[in-house]
């Protein structure tokens, strides 16, 4: 009774928060709105057990996409919010309907028992020496996914990088900041970082054998830069800084890296020799870590704007 | 759910080289000294010619396809990789048109290191790794991360001048992309949802109802046709294939586009029993027919060279379409038919009369220093290289004989003929007509002499003429392949509804 009184409650605000960001007034208020709609949809993912997406959701749907759309509407000249034209909303609306209507179909189609793989996922999980099934499923059945998703990412990046200025190649993203004048942010960023590095870390870690792994926490990790950066603690590097190009490129090199060796070792691209499957999954994973971190810290920071 | 159980075949490991290759040679473009950037893009795009013509020559001296089981996994469970006949004809297709767009674009963008050269590579390069995945995938899932590397290594090539013109269309092409990937998706989900596998043997193998399986190919076809530009989800191409630089645009049209449709392709005449695709194949062959007619009346009508080809791209991408109902209806094994050969002939012959043309309109731009059709007159006199390549380039993209483009539009019509379709046939020949309209505005005042000697802007480089010829020679060499239906293009099919 107490489940179902919590579950209605929050698929109510889940409805309420997205027709309030629909409506809002202005962008920052839509911005408001769909992060905390992001933060409810967690609430939801979590009621129903799946509490990787549920990460996900929180670290980069609600997370970095709101940081996003926050210095995107500062960065837009405020205005009176323009409404869409009406054909525009008539297609959109069309396309959230088919999209509504695909998703009913999927809850309420399938064949009852639903068809599913999660069998075969846990009966070949003991060879990959992990606890975790999605940790299997990202890291060996679907490793090549997982590799080319890292470079979707990176391309991401290179996308961002490319709306810079041509004089700016190379430079600091963002504008520059003025020196910190104390206040609350700087001190609340020197407390919350640590701390904060430390879970990114254990979510990675613990990512083998329970919920978590390289994308939540290397989110986690971007979300710590990206605080430090705001408080005026660091400053964004130079984006032609080697260094920086090697962090960026370490996890894709492992990855491809231990990939390529498994063809003489393990008999295949992506395999992994009998007995070191767990340390490999776990080098791979932290070389992601550190890269990803990177990548999404950088896209967040957003392209060039200063020369070098 | 063990049904059509794969082992990787001997000499696999080159499916894994073209996927491994461009993606190495992405990360090493940021590594290396700026002044070998170029070098390392050119060696990985050689590189992955020479996997390309090993996968075309294992496929096509075994007559078996080749296939590759990532991590040793067994589908549904592991990933594989699987070049058909198809497959293979098409990644060397595309990595043939990539060498010499790559030698076209040396040097054209500045100074190595800079912002457009080290994006215009390291996209180039990811495009390479996108098609191969999306030829070779067996997953739809995969195929959907295949999907993603194409979009977001294709929009920034759009934008890549920066100016304001070309970032709006930039970010229309992204809207359109992502809403096609939204649909696609959530197909993906559907499938997944009611049959518990996204392998595409698995699931042609699946008997018992299939609506779900319609209502998700249903949903996918739209977001892969808004991706591949398909009357009416067309309006983005012409503004992002016109704006980008023109070694982009050259494989924005020639590649990138039949990228999602030849997922399309694969998941009508794979997984669809054709019984069941023929009043949906009919829909895509009449937005195909819509696209060939109002396309090519919309370039007719484009004052600047670069539009009017982009248009006509939107043109010859609804030929593709009409594959569909031809093949599926005609009654015989869709992959031995006369269509199927005919739609693979179009999209090769398309992918490089459009890539000569459009790195051909680059080359008159920078001679004359504007693309203005209406002042070409005096253009063979400067630039007569050029002016060759888009006369064959046009030859083909019209149909006329002997071209890639003619055997394609003939076998096209032979097939409409044989299942007395005269609509289509209607179609082909009145497209044939308004394409040779608008590449004799083009050819027309190109050839007439000029009143006054015209001004030349720059000289021209012969290297880059060279390279745009090159690609418009084979378009016309495809032309002297034989008028039949091709056996390799059937090789390893998975024949949908077959037990």
């Amino acid at each position: 009774m107490m489940g179902l009184v919590l579950d209605g409650g929050i698929a109510l605000l889940t409805i309420g928060i997205a027709a309030w960001t629909i409506r809002a007034g202005d962008d920052f208020a839509a911005v408001v709105g769909f992060v905390a709609y992001g933060l409810v949809l967690t609430l939801a993912w979590t009621r129903l057990g799946a509490y990787d997406v549920a990460l996900t959701e929180a670290a980069i749907g609600g997370g970095a996409t709101g940081v996003i759309l926050m210095r995107a509407g500062a960065r837009v000249k405020p205005a009176p919010a323009a409404r869409a034209s009406r054909r525009a909303r008539i297609i959109v609306g069309a396309l959230s309907a088919a999209v509504a209507a695909g998703l009913s179909a999927i809850v309420l189609l399938p064949p009852q028992p639903a068809p599913s793989l999660a069998l075969e996922v846990r009966e070949h999980l003991a060879s990959t020496g992990l606890g975790n099934p999605i940790g299997g499923v990202l890291m060996a059945y679907r490793a090549a996914d997982t590799f080319l998703e890292t470079v979707v990412v990176l391309l991401a990046l290179f996308g961002v990088w490319s709306l810079g200025r041509d004089a700016h190649w190379g430079g600091r993203p963002g504008p520059a900041l003025r020196p910190a004048e104390g206040g609350a942010l700087p001190l609340f960023a020197r407390v919350l970082v640590p701390a904060g590095i430390v879970i990114g870390i254990y979510i990675v870690w613990v990512g083998a054998d329970a919920p978590g792994g390289k994308f939540q926490g290397a989110t986690l990790l971007a979300a710590m830069a990206i605080l430090a950066g705001m408080a005026g603690l660091v400053q964004a590097p130079a984006t032609a800084g080697r260094r920086l190009r090697w962090l960026l490129a370490a996890g894709p090199i492992v990855f491809v890296g231990i990939g390529l060796a498994g063809i003489p070792l393990a008999g295949a691209f992506l395999a992994y020799p009998p007995g070191f499957e767990k340390p490999l999954i776990l080098v791979i994973e932290v070389a992601l870590t550190v890269s990803l971190a990177a990548m999404l810290a950088l896209i967040v920071a957003g392209p060039t704007e200063r020369a070098p | 759910m063990s049904a059509g159980l794969l082992a990787t075949s001997p000499g696999g490991d080159v499916l894994v080289a073209a996927i491994v290759v461009p993606v190495i040679g992405i990360l090493l473009l940021w590594l290396v000294r700026p002044r070998a950037v170029e070098w390392v893009a050119l060696a990985a795009l050689l590189a992955n010619l020479g996997v390309a013509v090993a996968v075309l020559r294992t496929v096509s001296s075994s007559a078996a396809p080749v296939a590759y089981l990532i991590g040793g996994w067994q589908p549904p469970l592991g990933l594989a990789l699987r070049a058909d006949g198809i497959a293979a004809v098409f990644m060397a297709m595309a990595a043939t048109v990539l060498v010499p767009v790559a030698i076209y674009a040396r040097g054209a963008f500045g100074a190595p290191g800079e912002r457009r050269p080290m994006v215009f590579w390291t996209m180039l390069l990811a495009i390479t790794a996108a098609l191969n995945l999306i030829f070779c995938g067996q997953d739809l899932f995969n195929l959907y991360v295949a999907l993603e590397l194409l979009t977001f290594a294709a929009v920034p090539l759009v934008s890549l001048d920066g100016s304001r013109e070309t970032l709006k269309a930039a970010l229309r092409y992204l809207v359109f992309a992502l809403a096609g990937s939204v649909l696609y998706l959530l197909g993906v989900a559907i499938i997944y949802g009611a049959y518990g596998t996204l392998d595409l043997i698995g699931l042609a193998s699946i008997r018992g109802p299939d609506g779900a399986l319609l209502l998700a190919i249903g949903v996918m076809t739209a977001g892969l046709a808004a991706k591949t530009a398909l009357f009416p989800l067309h309006l983005w191409l012409p503004p992002a294939h016109a704006g980008a630089p023109p070694a982009a645009s050259a494989v924005l049209s020639a590649l990138v586009v039949k990228g999602s449709f030849f997922i399309a392709l694969r998941l009508w005449f794979d997984l669809l029993p054709p019984e069941r695709a023929v009043a949906g194949s009919t829909l895509l062959g009449v937005f195909g027919a819509a696209a060939v007619i109002i396309g090519s009346a919309m370039a007719l009508r484009q004052a600047r060279l670069k539009l009017l080809v982009a248009y006509s791209t939107v043109a010859q991408l609804g030929y593709l379409f009409l594959v569909f109902p031809l093949g599926l209806g005609s009654g015989a094994a869709p992959f031995e038919s006369t269509a199927w050969t005919a739609g693979a002939l179009q999209l090769m012959a398309h992918a490089f009369a459009k890539a000569a043309m459009f790195m051909a309109a680059g080359l008159v731009y920078e001679a004359i220093g504007h693309d203005r059709i209406a002042e070409f007159r005096g253009l063979g006199r400067i630039a007569p290289l050029t002016v060759l390549t888009m006369t064959l380039a046009s030859i083909s993209l019209m149909g006329l004989p002997p071209s890639g483009g003619f055997s394609a539009k003939w076998l096209m019509l032979t097939a409409a003929f044989g299942e007395g379709a005269w609509w289509w046939v209607l179609v082909i020949a009145a497209g044939g007509l308004l394409a040779a309209g608008y590449v004799f505005r083009i050819l027309v005042p190109a050839f007439t002499p000029p009143e006054e000697p015209i001004a030349r802007v720059k000289p021209v480089v012969v290297r880059r003429e060279a390279a745009a010829l090159a690609l418009a020679v084979i378009a016309i060499l495809i032309g002297f392949l034989p008028l039949a239906p091709w056996p390799l293009l059937a090789i390893g099919r998975i024949a949908a509804g077959a037990p």
